[in-house]
């Protein structure tokens, strides 16, 4: 029982555990150092050529007006609100495109695996098209072949008498909420939890006895038909402003832009290519087996491909779909080309241009895309997980 | 793991030196001497002011200003490389050293004179900003423009001289604001907006890549003072001295009658030659050496490039503009050049 016996202990230098600590802390060290050689020569280097930094711009007005906002904003606005409403645009034509993409390539890529020979040619021919055309072409081709042959105001094309079509968008009515209308939304709210309750009840009901409800007939009838039976005891408390043609355009109503429609339309078609080799590859990374084994319990195909393979194939799915929506995400930049005020045309561009201040706005305007994309990849990498196969 | 780290490391400080190396702009003349050609940074193609042919050859306005400072600096003015750039892209370009001189019809203004980093060397032209219109429209005035949706370009002047203008008149407008001007014109031209604004020489310029001009009609309102000229990066005044004499040289050889085709007569005979004559071609007086250049430098621009009236001749007159508050100061323009001498 000595010493001696024991292993000898290693000098400090030779423990693996600890020469990786200092080689760490060394390797940190460094990074920091030029990273503050960055931050700082910058600074000298700004300084030094008079150029002007710092956020203080933040606070002063813009002085320029923007087309499409979600927030209020007019030309005494400042910086930090025009950075808002290219934000928020930027968010909104994402969600949207996001939300067209999904749909669209989740039945493309269905379509292209059909037995239906047809169909299945006819989703081969949609996806090598629009996969191999960059999207700046797509961008244009949307916007322009959407714009050419539409009339200008004057001769706007009517859809009944409040809907009009024309080279400057799409103008349709708004609905004008009136007093009584807090009741049709109360409505709407027990609506959507009664639908959850429903849809817990018709399961717990299934598991029980085998026995199947229409859930979803229900739930429809549910969401639409009892904020209508309120509206209607109230005497339809909304109105109507209804777009009239006033001077070069029409005023009033709600309006879809081209610059818009055309942004939507070009990235979630572009993304939905992509999205439906995906959502092939991972149908066919489902075994055969599968499907037989359902068809043999005597299941419908609609129900075999929603409740055996979609969900298989979904961890195969899920990860790649994430840098689709990523890419979606960032691709919406492209939206200055057309006119589109996103963050990077309003910010990135013209506040830029009228501030000259490129390393604070670009780094802000870095530090979003940053944001939305960790934002995005968090929330999918947690659907994933919830996704996983459950091991039992 | 260690050797991919110390990779890392050594490509992370070797970049970070070269942003520090280009940051740290030395002079500017003599990196231009030493590397042979004026890197000049011009727009992507507005006719009249800088637009290639079919061979690739640029000419323009704002071109032959850089064929000037080309033809100051070595006595030949095909020593120029263009950079296209976007409205967007152009001060980021002069500022990082990208270009060492922009000649891109960019309007001086107080704040980009005295926040970015630049000096504007002079007006080559004196312009404002205008409205076109389609003529089917029956308008007369931009008084009338209240509720219009309006093309423009990104990043320029133009958005926010056109926010004011019609905030002034207690007009409403919906701006349509695209990076490039040929989206701008495309925009306009498929009636997307019923109203196109930028300078009125650009008006005039972009006008002619319509489908129809004669459908299309500039408003008589000017609504801005834009006088446009070539900048370039703070810190080396003998490199400015240079872009704005040679401004001053092309003025100044218009009113002195000094041309292109007559400018050598001066080298051969000095008997028919003033004393101020001689001093312009470099015949007496040190103000080549004083600017860093040899004696010749503005018998150079003029015999290579030409003096203002044949500048413009060459490229603004097929416009039809007229020449306006560009004619020399004795001719009704303001175009004046302080004394060569």
């Amino acid at each position: 029982m000595n010493a001696t016996n024991a292993p000898a202990k290693p000098p400090f230098w030779r423990d693996p555990e600890k020469r990786a600590l200092a080689f760490q802390i060394v390797f940190l060290a460094i990074v920091l150092y030029i990273g503050y050689s960055l931050v700082n020569n910058t600074m000298t280097n700004l300084a030094s050529q008079g150029i002007a930094s710092g956020f203080g711009f933040l606070s002063t007005n813009t002085g320029f007006a923007i087309a499409e906002t979600l927030i209020d904003y007019n030309e005494s606005s400042t910086y930090l609100d025009s950075f808002f409403v290219g934000l928020l645009n930027t968010i909104l034509v994402s969600v949207i495109g996001i939300f067209f993409a999904t749909i669209l390539g989740f039945s493309m890529g269905i379509a292209r695996l059909s037995n239906n020979w047809l169909i299945s040619r006819l989703a081969a021919i949609y996806v090598d098209t629009l996969r191999n055309i960059p999207l700046l072409l797509q961008l244009f081709f949307w916007y322009f072949a959407v714009l050419r042959p539409l009339p200008n105001p004057k001769q706007a094309i009517e859809f009944g008498s409040n809907l009009f079509l024309t080279n400057r968008g799409l103008f349709g009515p708004k609905p004008i909420y009136e007093a009584g209308f807090g009741w049709v939304a109360i409505g709407f709210v027990l609506a959507v939890i009664g639908t959850v309750v429903l849809f817990k009840w018709a399961r717990r009901r299934q598991e029980a006895t085998g026995e199947l409800f229409p859930v979803y007939r229900t739930a429809l009838a549910l969401l639409i038909g009892l904020p209508l039976v309120i509206a209607a005891l109230n005497g339809f408390p909304m109105s109507w402003d209804i777009p009239v043609l006033k001077g070069f355009n029409f005023r009033g109503g709600m309006s879809l832009t081209p610059e818009f429609s055309s942004l939507v339309f070009a990235l979630s078609i572009y993304t939905s290519s992509f999205i439906a080799e995906i959502v092939r590859s991972g149908i066919l990374a489902v075994d055969q087996g599968q499907t037989e084994a359902a068809f043999a319990l005597g299941i419908k195909p609609a129900w075999t491909t929603r409740l055996v393979v979609v969900p298989q194939a979904l961890r195969v799915i899920i990860p790649p779909l994430t840098s689709q929506y990523l890419n979606l995400t960032k691709n919406s930049s492209l939206a200055a080309a057309i006119a589109y005020p996103d963050l990077v045309a309003v910010f990135a561009g013209t506040a830029l241009n009228q501030v000259g201040q490129a390393v604070e706005i670009m780094g802000m305007t870095l530090a979003v895309y940053l944001f939305l994309s960790l934002t995005i990849s968090f929330f999918m990498n947690w659907y994933n997980s919830k996704m996983a196969l459950v091991e039992r | 793991m260690i050797k991919k780290a110390l990779l890392t490391t050594l490509g992370v400080a070797l970049t970070s030196s070269l942003l520090m190396s280009t940051a740290q702009a030395g002079e500017v003349l003599d990196k231009v001497k030493a590397k042979g050609f004026v890197q000049c940074g011009v727009s992507q193609g507005l006719p009249g002011f800088s637009n290639t042919d079919v061979n690739g050859e640029w000419s323009g306005l704002d071109v032959d200003f850089c064929r000037g400072v080309a033809a100051a600096i070595f006595g030949d003015a095909t020593k120029v490389k263009f950079s296209p750039l976007s409205a967007s892209e152009r001060f980021t370009a002069l500022q990082s050293g990208e270009i060492d001189m922009l000649s891109r019809n960019t309007t001086w203004t107080q704040t980009r004179d005295t926040s970015l980093g630049i000096n504007f060397a002079g007006v080559t032209y004196y312009d404002g900003q205008g409205f076109m219109v389609r003529k089917d429209l029956g308008v007369n005035s931009a008084l009338e423009l209240d509720g219009a949706s309006v093309c423009t370009n990104q990043g320029t002047t133009t958005e926010v001289n056109l926010a004011d203008y019609f905030r002034a008149n207690n007009m409403t407008f919906e701006p349509v604001v695209f990076v490039k001007a040929d989206e701008v014109v495309a925009a306009y031209d498929s009636g997307r907006c019923d109203v196109y604004t930028t300078d009125a020489s650009g008006l005039a310029a972009q006008r002619t890549k319509l489908a129809e001009p004669a459908a299309h009609v500039v408003l008589p309102e000017i609504i801005s003072k834009e006088p446009l000229g070539p900048a370039v990066r703070h810190g080396d005044d003998q490199f400015f001295d240079v872009v704005s004499w040679v401004i001053n040289a092309t003025v100044e050889a218009e009113e002195m009658g000094l041309t292109s085709s007559n400018i050598s007569r001066l080298l051969v005979d000095s008997n028919s030659a003033t004393p101020a004559e001689l001093r312009f071609v470099g015949r007496e007086g040190a103000l080549g050496e004083n600017l860093g250049l040899d004696a010749k430098w503005s018998y150079n621009v003029i015999r290579l490039v030409g003096n203002y009236g044949e500048i413009w001749d060459r490229n603004i007159s097929g416009l039809e503009l007229p020449r306006g508050l560009n004619n020399l100061w004795n001719n009704g323009g303001i175009m004046y050049a302080p004394p060569v001498r």
